[in-house]
């Protein structure tokens, strides 16, 4: 089994800490895991994206021109992603902000307002929780206990007070995501 | 027994770990993206507490390195690191360490250039790094890590090379296995040298004169006949080097009809080609080059007799390449595929330049 996933969105959005918090949760499953960043100005005010590869086996490159899954949080990485999924992939957007939704036929398209539904919650930085729980939802590759400790690594622990709040995000994109 | 615990991190918080951990006595740097991991890491760890590990931020990469140039002096195991500019600033103090034959490891995590060009990755350096850089004949050990974990175990490899041969070693890395994530084992703590050991294992280091005559530690000597010595010398250390140290990797060669040389990032990179062809019927292998200089000659010269042809995938305009060339000499057709400016190609662009190869 293996994973390829893009990640892409605004700077400031949370894209590289989901990414990061996949990785830690596959490193947790026992899978094989690369994390890439684009780096650089890509992450002040432009789009930021980070390509995470989770796999049973061994990986060979950590970037890649197509992808199984492609999660988009802005309309210029929806533009720039949407043609990189593999035929049978697999899109996740947040209609948030989106002019020209996915096209595509052969892939199949989620949507999840994570947006709104960080809004409701009172908390816009729970928003790249709400998106991961949602990527679990329909593409379960770790489990939740693998998720818990990731957080918990990857979050500073001054801040290891935000951890209900986190899972409560990631069960509410687990809600919220669909067709 | 320490436990080996799997961690996941930057190849460049895995090279001030494994710096740490190998008993390094100093690391002398300048930030610069994307290879400030190293100093940042080292400054959350305070190993000056720990092993008594010096970690310096000096005011410029010409400092760094003529401070790596004492520290050597003395016997120490020093290093810097920084990215394209920075080393281009250094070859100054490389050449002098080449001179006056000093171990010392110098880590270039490299960026697009020339001049301060870019700061996404590229391999635009080969030349610099493994024609020596600065002035005179004298060649830098380079070694080319292609996974963090590369970047862990490369650390205490090149220092055992530094001072096996009294020489600068080099790690030519790039700005993806610097910033990229992955898992990582790091090597086990071994102890910094005791001044003791290292007045028995480096007597030509400064070390204090209790007990024995002046080591000068120089690369300056203004008779013409001594310096051609001294330059003799160093030659056959470097042909002692080309000799015993060679390392390189091959992937899926037995059967293979065209062959991919890439080293680094690139080879990742390749690799996955190397899979996409080979769905499609077409029998690709690779040589991995972990020693720039040294480089592999002689393995590259026997696959040149049984492939149909030779692909160099670089992240530059085309340098290894020429190395490649000098070692086929002719007996098969030799390309190159390459990105400049920061961009890195992707797999299917590498597929498409073996595809375009067999027409």
């Amino acid at each position: 089994m293996k994973h390829e996933i893009i990640i892409a969105g605004f700077g400031g959005q949370g894209v590289l800490s989901m990414g990061k918090i996949l990785a830690y949760a596959a490193l947790y499953e026992g899978k094989e895991v690369t994390w890439m960043p684009a780096y650089g100005p890509e992450q002040r005010g432009g789009t930021a994206n980070v390509t995470v590869i989770v796999s049973d086996e061994s990986i060979s490159s950590p970037i890649l021109s197509t992808y199984d899954v492609a999660i988009v949080l802005n309309q210029p990485s929806l533009d720039k992603f949407e043609p990189c999924v593999k035929p049978g992939g697999m899109l996740i957007y947040d209609p948030n902000g989106i002019t020209v939704p996915p096209q595509r036929q052969d892939i199949t398209v989620y949507r999840i307002d994570a947006i709104e539904a960080a809004a409701e919650m009172d908390n816009v930085k729970a928003f790249n929780m709400i998106v991961l729980g949602g990527l679990l939802q329909v593409c379960p590759m770790v489990s939740d206990e693998n998720v818990q400790k990731a957080l918990r690594k990857t979050l500073p622990q001054r801040h290891h007070n935000l951890i209900p709040l986190n899972e409560q995000a990631l069960r509410r994109g687990k809600e919220i995501i669909k067709r | 027994m320490e436990e080996k615990e799997i961690l996941l991190m930057k190849g460049n918080e895995a090279i001030a770990h494994a710096a740490i951990r190998c008993g390094c006595d100093g690391y002398f740097g300048y930030p610069i993206t994307p290879q400030s991991e190293v100093l940042e890491t080292l400054s959350v760890e305070k190993p000056w507490e720990t092993t008594g590990m010096v970690v310096l931020q000096t005011e410029s990469e010409v400092a760094s390195i003529n401070m790596v140039y004492g520290g050597a002096a003395t016997g120490k195991r020093v290093m810097t690191s920084s990215s394209s500019p920075g080393i281009a600033l250094m070859q100054e103090g490389i050449t002098y360490m080449a001179g006056a034959e000093l171990p010392g490891l110098i880590v270039n995590v490299q960026r697009g250039g020339p001049g301060l060009g870019t700061i996404q990755p590229s391999q635009g350096d080969y030349f610099q790094a493994t024609r020596g850089g600065g002035n005179g004949d004298y060649n830098v050990i380079v070694l080319a890590p292609a996974s963090v974990q590369e970047m862990a175990d490369f650390v205490d490899l090149c220092f055992t090379l530094a001072f096996r041969y009294r020489n600068p070693v080099m790690i030519l890395s790039d700005g993806v296995i610097g910033q990229m994530m992955e898992k990582v084992v790091l090597p086990p703590f071994k102890p910094r040298r005791t001044d003791e050991e290292v007045i028995r294992e480096c007597p030509w280091a400064a070390t204090g004169m209790k007990g024995r005559g002046k080591n000068v530690v120089t690369s300056l000597e203004l008779q013409p006949a001594a310096m051609e010595q001294h330059n003799l010398s160093l030659q056959r250390k470097y042909q002692e080097i080309r000799e015993k140290e060679v390392r390189y990797e091959e992937y899926q060669t037995e059967d293979a009809d065209y062959l991919i040389v890439a080293f680094g990032s690139a080879a990742r990179i390749a690799l996955k080609a190397i899979e996409m062809c080979r769905q499609q019927g077409i029998r690709v292998g690779m040589l991995r080059p972990i020693t720039l200089w040294p480089f592999p000659t002689a393995p590259i010269a026997e696959l040149s007799k049984r492939v149909k042809g030779i692909l160099s995938v670089e992240i530059n305009a085309g340098q290894m390449v020429e190395d490649i060339r000098l070692a086929v000499e002719g007996r098969t057709p030799v390309s190159h595929y390459g990105r400049m400016g920061g961009i890195v190609p992707a797999p299917d662009e590498i597929v498409g330049a073996i595809e375009k190869m067999r027409k």
